[in-house]
């Protein structure tokens, strides 16, 4: 047997169905696994959607979540644009943490300026990481997925070096950043829930790259040197000026995700403060299909995945890391899904060999 | 040879892409020793049809015989096998092995061992009964492109091909190298071989063809003897279903210079260039492609920087070029490679038509786009040039070749140049658009532009040039008056020949 791809005519709603279908076939894979660890699946999936929708806790728990998977997907999505692989998102996410630490601890900072401190200064350390591979590849032609990669590993072990050096706890020991003063912690605009600053952050972050994307000159030459870099240079665009704006901007919002999660939810830098969120970035991205609207139900997706398989695990016993499983296996469908949406598979018979004649 | 059966017979085929139909109920059959020139506009379904006799694709509906018995091809391997040979516009050759190499690449011999002593004799004989010698030591890579297309040719009767199928085999020839594949032709003709011969070149088709199929949207509209009595009007009425316009160039005074070339160097080590073209004059570069054409019009439109020289616009030096620089001085490039350098395919025809200027007034406005402007302009750009299907929403790259050429010419005029460089304006062109691209050409002619005019087209050089200027080896070899050139001059100095006639 020999496949072959054969291009199909484009189709608007294969398109629009594609990620649903993508995230359908992963769940079934998934089930498959759940079976094998002995449980049933229903059950099993039944528990998850009660655990990350069913009543208010449950669902602005989900939503809190989702709100880094958004930012991160979002920097994913905009040098995707222009068809830069940021895989450093990861690392960006924690150098925007550290900033956010190391500022919302300063007492000379004015209290009214301690959160927006923050905010900015998260995202210039993500934007200043993320200049270091865009530069390696706009001026050297450094490939961008090995430098972006490899930054993650150089600025975990440096996070880690300063967890068990300067921000060591003197006291217990601990190896926990200390904790940022009351005032810098966000905001929680509905009281009793996890609904912090950090969450609007996202959604209007989602907003603004959207309209930057749709409506002005920026986000169409972002387009157009991600589609046709060699159209974009003869028309006139500057592509490497064009690519490092992008890979500011993408290295900006996973700051920005970094300081959510020290600003509302954990409020220092501990180890474990991103269970992967900057990779996760690049699913929700492609599970959105590059679109920034479609950036919130993908994270939401992947937060619900996570919230719900923790209470699953706790009730059936399966393991937790089936929620690494459904990311992992939700990333390859999508890209065998939009493989699938524009190509047809052909099943030939391979030709008869021909005895020597 | 009195064995009259049909070396190969289509029947009924039938080829649908979607809901293209490609080949509508083609019949079509080939005898020995005859050459048949198959002819049609782009989309015609020409090369679809040869692409099902080589076992490229399947056909939807009909039968396929070779020799007289039903055949199935399934594959390429399957169409060699049964002695069809075909060769395509672009070489497909490896360029890294010898032309024995090549040649017995994929052909194993007894116990899967390779002969060459057989190959070299196969090939000895090859030169010997048609004309078609290569050195079989030579590297690929190192072929000039006629020699590269003889070694396709050659390949293809090695493996034994009774029906050989030459899909546009001139395009990439000069002159001389023409002749030489039609002498090949005729000796293959007396050896009982069937040629399909594809082309767009009227002449052509009628100096070497017994037979003519003429084919329209997907079907034959006409398949007639070549007893002398076809005419290039006729022909070209039965291609597209109507009279094209013909193009004449009148003579007219010329201004000054608006582009002027000096010292010019594509690279370290190539000659300079040195050229002046003048408002209201066509200048064309003739040259075999691979001749530094596309290094040449890259550097002058800022797209690539030259070794050395300067170039100036209305005598205004611009030095350290990028495009949009060139673009501001009033240069306006239309690339050879239209999808590839002048085009975004996936975006639609409304952002396409102003890809170099979306970023300023009247398209946007400090920064935001203004897309209603944007979709007013393409509107008009549609009507004014006839694009079709006439949808300023439509991703590009699903427009046909003819129609995104007139969309790359409509946003490039746009600019109201001063200078206008245009590469192989008409590659892949059906007639119908090949007579707009020249109409518009003479426009602007005729309002002063200095138009550089790159093409391995001769005819199409020759019938649009004030002025032939031959490139070889990324230099200018010689550069004359329309008036005092001849296709065989032009073509010794495409070969690096000398030239008699002053510069």
């Amino acid at each position: 047997m020999r496949i072959t791809l054969e291009p199909r005519p484009p189709s608007r709603w294969r398109e629009v169905l594609m990620p649903f279908a993508a995230i359908a076939a992963s769940l079934v894979l998934c089930g498959l696994l759940i079976v094998i660890a002995g449980a049933n699946p229903f059950q099993a999936f039944a528990i998850m959607g009660e655990a990350a929708f069913a009543g208010k806790f449950a669902i602005t728990e989900t939503v809190a979540r989702a709100a880094p998977l958004v930012l991160t997907g979002l920097a994913a999505l905009v040098a995707l644009r222009t068809r830069f692989w940021n895989i450093g998102g990861e690392g960006q996410l924690l150098v925007g943490a550290m900033a956010a630490a190391w500022l919302g601890a300063r007492e000379d900072i004015p209290v009214p300026l301690l959160v927006p401190a923050m905010l900015v200064g998260a995202a210039l350390a993500g934007a200043a990481l993320a200049a270091i591979p865009g530069l390696l590849k706009t001026r050297l032609k450094v490939d961008e997925v090995v430098s972006t990669l490899m930054l993650n590993f150089i600025v975990m072990y440096l996070m880690m070096a300063l967890l068990s050096g300067p921000w060591k706890d003197p006291v217990t020991g601990w190896t926990d950043s200390p904790d940022i003063l009351m005032d810098a912690e966000f905001p929680v605009f509905w009281a009793g829930t996890r609904l912090h600053l950090g969450v609007l952050v996202a959604v209007i972050a989602v907003i603004g790259i959207g309209i930057v994307l749709k409506r002005t000159s920026f986000g169409l030459a972002m387009k157009v040197v991600g589609e046709n870099p060699k159209a974009a240079h003869h028309a006139g665009l500057d592509v490497g000026r064009i690519t490092l704006f992008a890979v500011l901007l993408s290295g900006a919002l996973a700051g920005l995700a970094g300081a959510g999660e020290v600003g509302g939810t954990q409020f220092q830098v501990i180890a474990s403060i991103s269970p992967g969120f900057g990779y996760a970035g690049l699913v929700v991205a492609m599970l959105a299909r590059l679109s920034a609207v479609g950036v919130i139900p993908a994270a939401v997706f992947l937060a619900a995945i996570t919230t719900g398989a923790d209470e699953m695990s706790r009730q059936t016993g399966v393991p937790f890391f089936i929620a690494d499983a459904v990311q992992g296996l939700s990333l390859i469908a999508v890209l065998v899904a939009m493989t699938l949406a524009r190509y047809r598979i052909r099943w030939r018979p391979s030709p008869k060999r021909e005895a020597a004649s | 040879m009195a064995d009259d059966t049909p070396l190969l017979t289509l029947t009924g085929i039938t080829k649908r892409f979607g809901e293209v139909v490609a080949n509508r109920d083609v019949d079509f059959a080939l005898r020995p020793g005859e050459v048949v020139g198959l002819l049609g506009e782009n989309g015609a379904g020409k090369t679809t049809l040869m692409n099902i006799a080589f076992g490229l694709y399947r056909p939807d509906a009909g039968t396929i015989a070779v020799a007289g018995r039903p055949a199935v091809i399934g594959s390429t391997a399957d169409a060699i096998a049964l002695g069809i040979g075909m060769v395509h516009q672009h070489t497909h050759v490896v360029a890294r092995h010898s032309v024995l190499e090549n040649l017995m690449a994929g052909l194993a011999g007894r116990y899967g061992l390779i002969d060459h002593t057989a190959a070299l004799a196969r090939l000895a004989e090859i030169a010997a009964a048609y004309g078609l010698g290569l050195d079989p030591d030579r590297l690929v890579g190192d072929l000039a492109i006629g020699e590269k297309q003889r070694l396709d040719i050659i390949r293809a009767l090695f493996r034994k091909a009774r029906v050989l199928i030459l899909d546009e085999p001139t395009s990439v020839l000069t002159p001389q190298e023409t002749e030489g594949l039609f002498s090949a032709i005729k000796a293959l003709k007396t050896d009982g071989v069937g040629v399909v011969y594809i082309s767009h070149k009227l002449n052509e088709v009628r100096a070497i063809t017994d037979r003519v199929v003429v084919m329209r949207r997907g079907a034959v509209v006409a398949d007639a003897v070549n007893d002398g009595t076809l005419t290039n009007a006729g022909l070209a009425v039965l291609m597209c279903g109507h009279e094209p316009e013909r193009i004449t160039r009148t003579p007219h005074q010329t201004g000054a210079a608006r582009l002027e070339l000096a010292g010019l160097r594509l690279g370290r080590g190539t000659r300079p260039i040195d050229l002046k073209v003048q408002g209201g004059e066509i200048v064309g570069i003739a040259g075999v492609s691979g001749n530094g054409q596309v290094r040449f019009a890259e550097a002058i439109a800022g797209v690539t920087s030259p070794a050395a020289g300067t170039i100036r616009i209305d005598g205004k030096a611009v030095n350290a070029a990028s495009p949009r620089r060139m673009q501001e001085a009033g240069l306006a490039y239309i690339p050879e490679d239209r999808l590839g350098a002048g085009l975004v395919g996936t975006l639609p025809v409304s952002d396409n038509m102003v890809l170099s200027r979306f970023g300023a007034s009247p398209f946007a406005h400090f920064g935001w786009l203004d897309r209603k402007a944007m979709a007013a302009f393409a509107e008009r750009q549609i009507t004014d040039y006839d694009i079709r299907p006439p949808d300023a929403k439509l991703p590009i790259g699903l427009l046909s070749g003819g129609n995104q050429q007139k969309a790359i010419v409509a946003r490039e005029l746009a600019l109201k140049p001063k200078v206008l460089i245009i590469a192989q304006p008409t590659r892949g062109l059906d007639v119908t658009a090949i007579a707009f691209v020249h109409r518009e050409l003479m426009r602007l002619r005729a309002e002063g532009c200095a138009i550089l005019l790159i093409s391995d087209d001769l005819d199409e050089i020759f019938q649009l040039s004030d002025r032939i200027a031959v490139m070889y080896e990324s230099a200018i070899v010689c550069a004359m008056a329309v008036e005092q050139a001849t296709v065989a001059g032009i073509g010794l100095a495409m070969n690096g020949g000398a030239v008699e006639a002053p510069a």
